[in-house]
């Protein structure tokens, strides 16, 4: 197909047209009231279309807030939270996926579909779980109150706020390591090991170099979703203490009458995960070149 | 000899990882199946146990899942809500995924961006932005059912182009050109050759998007308009934290029944169709294609 014939500009411009209006289009307006004007008398936002006519000067106060005043808590602790739980779920995920891919033998369809289950267990029924499990009376509080353990999981706690975002967004972690170590080509690490490399060198020399465009990607994937969650903190913590920069974005666009500052932060955020994205793409696009090579 | 040596060495090295992996499946399984059981608790507690009954299923007249108005309302909302959206979706991410493949020149990059950028756009920032386009832009759209249409199409339809895509490249070109070299135009060759063998990627479409939609939480949320457009999670989220009864757990129960039957009924099928249709075939290949994952 050298050359593109019309019929094939008709197909896509439908979807193109709606991803036009409905995702591009609203990423500027978002910019047109973060920075708009605020009525005087009813504080409501009233965005600036053209962009010549932007104001700055919310904004201002907003990013430098985020970097060294009152919302430097909620950045800080959005991205301890983000980090931990993406280490924790490498570390519980990657052992699952390279079982998975490498040793799960005749059974691994049932573990495949084992490790699919919770994928399609909906989000809010797995906190829902917990909520009930980690409550005062609830069976899990209970069993560590046996082993002398007393402690309120469900107000403020950052511990439970963390393995809670590794509990909901692990299985999203697991699936693309999974798809990654199955196609690595695994007689590569039988010779390294045929050549003397003790298993522990070969995975170190070997299976992680191969893997490491896949791991990112999937690590990218799910710091994404859970830079901007808000509901599992709302769900575990319900605490101040333990807010994140989600939370944030929900409080001032549907629980306040400043949704300025919400379509900022909203962008805040939105720059802070282009610089995950940029390395996300980077990788997929180099991971693609060698698969293709 | 080499081979015989490391698949054995591999066999013995399987046991530590084998704990690993079962830990996992009980720490990701146990809790949701506790709280299934707890939906057939007799007392009004979601955490101590006071024996079975159906309860909150069935016989309690007011506020068991069956006689609860607001939780019936729920369950209608989030099933029109992923069916319409599945439908508005499908087709408008099959001729997209066909375009995006076959565009060329200028306007291709746009639309490769375009269809690439809501899969790596967190869904707080899709819902956000949606809600103040539709309460500020395009306010002809009123908050509700038509914006969660909306924006449910919206997030979903790169992800139908994925699957789409995926299909039409292990289709190849092949068979279309063998259609026009036979004297089909380019349009016979789409309908009657390459769209029939679309067809199991349209089938994981329709079980992916509607598994998503009814799952949804932040784009639905943010444009909802209150008790009119709560659909089954908005309605867990809003009472986890209250002192709601164990028909909690029934509602989130139900919600894990239609997503795994659509599940089932969307394996099923592919499978079916694969094994009538000659190609690879079997649970396995039917996962990939709902999981959106080689195998």
């Amino acid at each position: 197909m050298d050359k593109s014939p019309r019929l094939w500009t008709g197909f896509a411009f439908p979807g193109t047209a709606w991803l036009l209006a409905l995702f591009a289009v609203p990423f500027y307006a978002v910019a047109c009231v973060a920075f708009g004007s605020i009525d005087p008398i009813f504080r409501d936002a009233v965005p600036r279309w053209n962009p010549l006519t932007w104001d700055f000067s919310e904004s201002k106060i907003i990013f430098s807030s985020l970097i060294n005043g009152p919302l430097q808590g909620v950045a800080i602790r959005t991205i301890i939270y983000v980090v931990c739980a993406m280490l924790l779920s490498f570390l519980i995920g990657f052992p699952v996926a390279y079982f998975l891919a490498r040793h799960a033998g005749k059974r691994k369809l049932m573990y495949l579909v084992l490790i699919i289950l919770p994928f399609w267990v909906n989000y809010l029924m797995r906190m829902l779980a917990w909520v009930n499990l980690l409550s005062p009376s609830g069976l899990f509080s209970r069993f560590m109150n046996i082993l002398g353990v007393h402690y309120n999981w469900l107000d403020g706690s950052p511990i439970t706020v963390t393995l809670g975002l590794v509990y909901g967004y692990i299985p999203f972690l697991i699936l693309p390591l999974y798809a990654t170590l199955e196609r690595l080509d695994w007689r590569l690490i039988d010779a390294a090991r045929d050549l003397g490399a003790n298993s522990r060198q070969a995975f170190r020399l070997v299976t992680v170099p191969m893997s490491k465009p896949g791991l990112f990607a999937a690590g990218v994937l799910i710091a994404l979703p859970m830079s901007g969650d808000y509901y599992t903190n709302d769900l575990l913590s319900r605490s101040p203490s333990t807010e994140m920069l989600g939370n944030q974005i929900d409080f001032f666009l549907n629980a306040s009458t400043q949704p300025q500052r919400g379509a900022l932060l909203v962008l805040a955020l939105s720059i802070f995960l282009l610089i995950f994205m940029s390395f996300y793409l980077r990788s997929t696009r180099q991971h693609a070149r060698e698969t293709t090579r | 000899m080499t081979l015989v040596a490391s698949q054995s060495q591999r066999r013995a090295r399987t046991s530590p990882l084998v704990f690993v992996i079962w830990a996992y499946i009980i720490w990701s399984l146990v809790p949701v199946i506790i709280a299934v059981i707890y939906s057939f608790n007799n007392g009004r507690s979601r955490t101590v146990w006071q024996g079975f009954s159906l309860r909150w299923w069935f016989t309690d007249p007011n506020a068991s899942l069956w006689h609860d108005d607001s939780m019936r309302n729920a369950i209608f909302n989030s099933l029109v809500l992923s069916i319409a959206t599945m439908l508005v979706v499908t087709p408008l991410g099959i001729t997209l995924a066909i375009g995006a493949q076959r565009i060329r020149g200028r306007g291709s990059n746009v639309v490769q961006g375009l269809t690439a950028a809501p899969l790596i756009t967190p869904e707080i920032v899709v819902g956000a932005a949606l809600l103040i386009t539709f309460t500020r832009l395009f306010t002809a759209v009123p908050l509700g059912f038509t914006a969660q249409l909306l924006g449910n199409v919206t997030f979903s339809l790169s992800s139908v182009v994925v699957i789409v895509r995926a299909r039409l490249v292990s289709i190849g070109s092949s068979f279309e050109e063998a259609a026009r070299d036979l004297g089909a135009s380019r349009w016979q060759a789409l309908r009657f050759v390459l769209l029939p063998m679309l067809w199991p990627s349209v089938m994981a479409s329709l079980v992916v998007v509607f598994a998503t939609v009814i799952d949804d939480f932040v784009i639905t949320s943010f444009l909802s308009s209150g008790v009119n457009s709560e659909t089954v999670p908005l309605r867990i989220y809003s009472s986890v934290r209250g002192g709601a009864t164990p028909a909690l757990n029934a509602l989130a129960t139900l919600l894990v029944i239609t997503s795994f039957t659509a599940l089932v009924i969307g394996l099923f099928g592919l499978s079916t169709w694969r094994k009538r249709h000659g190609e690879r075939g079997g649970l396995r290949a039917a996962l990939a294609d709902v999981t959106q994952m080689e195998s």
